[in-house]
């Protein structure tokens, strides 16, 4: 057994071929490896692939975009390769996801106590009065002030800070083995952003809970991660300990995410944003590879030449 | 619970009450035996009019049989049908609606279409046929009822259920680990509840019309049971001699359909957790 607790190998997802158009790739071979206990971030633009990443790991891929090729290895499970059912019981259990957006993952029709209460009785087949104490105890963790009294709320009533912390309780809820972090943050206020990462970050430390965590805000991986992959265009441009790439981004990409990122150690005037240069390199990089990589075997016709 | 003053609400409420009251309390409340014919009582006006008795409230019919009578006694057919026609039409209506919206694809291609066709029919029509087809009698009307009108569920919840699968809480279910049919059922049903109520009280309002026209085609139930309908069909007949045969019954179905959809509204937003205040 490896220490690792995902391996994504060479994954390759994307739209299938349609009768008028050409399949079309969104992750481009990608390899990340992750393992016990550390959070590992994975930055990029929009549309880099980041969240592609995320949903394939879980599962729960949009409809119409298909896994092309490559192995994700979680918890020692060809996970790919496991049917819909088999994977059901890990869910929730073993690998848990922090969404997006608080305002809209919770269901509006059920109390908070229902919601944190289910994954409990799921998977850890507790009984109603043990499900109830053990949701306030974890709402207590997530310092949520009035547990008792938030329990009996519909998540409308609460505030986005609120609910992304009753989100973290229940991705946390099962001691979890690794935690999908997709972008937790973005959706709440600059304050509530940081008081929010401290307790992931206090939380994931505690629980020994490894994180794959999703942004696109490079500075709050310098603070909060210990290895960083930077994605660009579904392929992964760079990657490492975040303290070496910090201090020494070996890749032009990664070099001007840096400097498109506003530190509080230097004005704001000194930003830049990402030289067009970069992106078109980049980006002819990336039809070049799907020019050379064949969804199928290649055709047995020869070209003329 | 939070009791809010809601006129429509209220207003529903007390006609559904007062339905419910009258239909099961019909053998004590009726003056008289709504069947028993009185000729040399025939035709009486009701007894606020000149002529009228005060032991015919509503007048008489033309064999003399006592109308308060027969409209207490013909609230029964009319709240078992709306009752028990709307559960029928919208379980099935439902559960089908539920599958198409959430597994897409084939399933619902083949749901959709069906409902479809099934729509292309005119419902009237259809239901005539359908009691001729079956018989008459209370459960023929029932049946029929569920029959024309499962679409009309099936077709709001589907389209609800596809909006609400594409919410993220869905998703937040899955990825804890519930099962789609567990998804489906205890996640997005509940949130399609409130509609779904609303859709029911209004079906129970459609319920009573159409079992008013069967009864007067004369394919509700048999003759010696009276219907809103059968009443109707009874007064057009001599609607210039004694108006009030045609207008009672008629004012009877308006005020309980009336009551019907204002009470669905009432109860959606006393359901709907964020309408809810």
């Amino acid at each position: 057994m490896t220490d690792k607790v995902l391996q994504i190998e060479h994954l390759h997802v994307g739209v299938p071929a349609r009768r008028d158009e050409p399949a079309r790739l969104l992750l481009r071979g990608v390899d990340i490896d992750i393992r016990a206990g550390e959070v590992h971030a994975l930055v990029g633009e929009s549309g880099a692939g980041k969240s592609m990443v995320c949903r394939t790991v879980l599962g729960i891929l949009p409809a119409g975009i298909r896994v092309f090729g490559g192995r994700v290895q979680l918890l020692g499970h060809d996970w790919l390769a496991l049917p819909e059912p088999a994977r059901r019981p890990h869910l929730g259990r073993d690998v848990a996801l922090i969404p997006q957006d608080p305002q809209t993952a919770l269901n509006p029709a059920h109390t908070i106590a229902r919601q944190v209460g289910d994954v409990l009785r799921l998977h850890l087949k507790l009984d109603a009065q043990q499900s109830r104490e053990r949701s306030a105890d974890l709402l207590a963790a997530v310092q949520i002030r009035h547990p008792a009294q938030v329990l009996a709320q519909y998540p409308h009533e609460l505030s986005g800070g609120m609910r992304q912390r009753v989100l973290i309780a229940i991705a946390f809820a099962c001691k979890p083995r690794l935690i999908v972090a997709d972008e937790p943050t973005t959706a709440l206020d600059v304050t509530v952003q940081r008081e929010i990462l401290r307790l992931l970050r206090a939380l994931q430390r505690d629980e020994g809970a490894a994180v794959l965590f999703i942004t696109h805000n490079l500075g709050l991986v310098a603070k909060l991660c210990d290895r960083v992959s930077v994605i660009h265009s579904g392929r992964i441009v760079e990657h490492g300990i975040v303290q070496a790439i910090c201090d020494a981004p070996q890749h032009d990409y990664t070099r001007a995410l840096f400097a498109a990122t506003p530190r509080h150690d230097r004005p704001a005037a000194a930003l830049q944003p990402i030289a067009p240069a970069v992106t078109e390199r980049l980006l002819a990089e990336a039809r070049a590879y799907d020019a050379q990589w064949r969804p199928q075997p290649p055709p047995r016709e020869a070209q003329r030449g | 619970m939070n009791l809010h003053f809601n006129l429509r609400a209220t207003f529903g409420l007390l006609v559904f009450a007062t339905l419910l009251l009258v239909a099961l309390g019909a053998p004590w409340l009726a003056p008289h035996d709504p069947l028993a014919q009185d000729l040399m009582a025939a035709s009486l006006p009701p007894a606020w009019a000149a002529d009228g008795e005060r032991a015919h409230p509503f007048g008489t019919d033309t064999l003399g049989r006592d109308i308060l009578s027969r409209l207490i006694y013909g609230a029964r057919p009319a709240l078992i049908v709306a009752l028990a026609g709307a559960t029928l039409a919208g379980v099935v209506g439902t559960l089908l609606g539920l599958l198409a919206g959430f597994h897409g694809g084939r399933v619902d291609a083949l749901i959709s279409r069906t409902v479809d066709i099934w729509m292309s029919f005119p419902a009237v029509l259809l239901a005539i046929v359908l009691v001729a087809v079956i018989g008459t009698g209370l459960l023929a009307v029932v049946l029929a009822i569920a029959i024309i009108d499962w679409t009309r569920f099936c077709r709001v919840v589907r389209a609800e259920t596809q909006a609400q699968a594409r919410l993220d809480y869905v998703t937040s279910a899955r990825v804890i680990g519930l099962s789609p049919a567990r998804t489906l059922l205890r996640e997005v049903l509940p949130n399609v509840l409130p509609l779904l109520l609303t859709l029911f009280t209004l079906e129970m309002g459609i319920a009573v019309v159409v079992e008013a026209i069967l009864s007067f085609v004369g394919l509700s139930v048999s003759s010696d049971m009276p219907t809103w309908g059968g009443l109707i069909q009874e007064g057009r007949l001599y609607v210039h001699q004694t108006p009030w045969l045609l207008g009672l019954p008629i004012t009877a179905i308006v005020v309980t359909v009336l009551g019907f959809n204002a009470l669905g509204d009432g109860l959606r937003e006393s359901l709907d957790p964020v309408l809810r205040k």
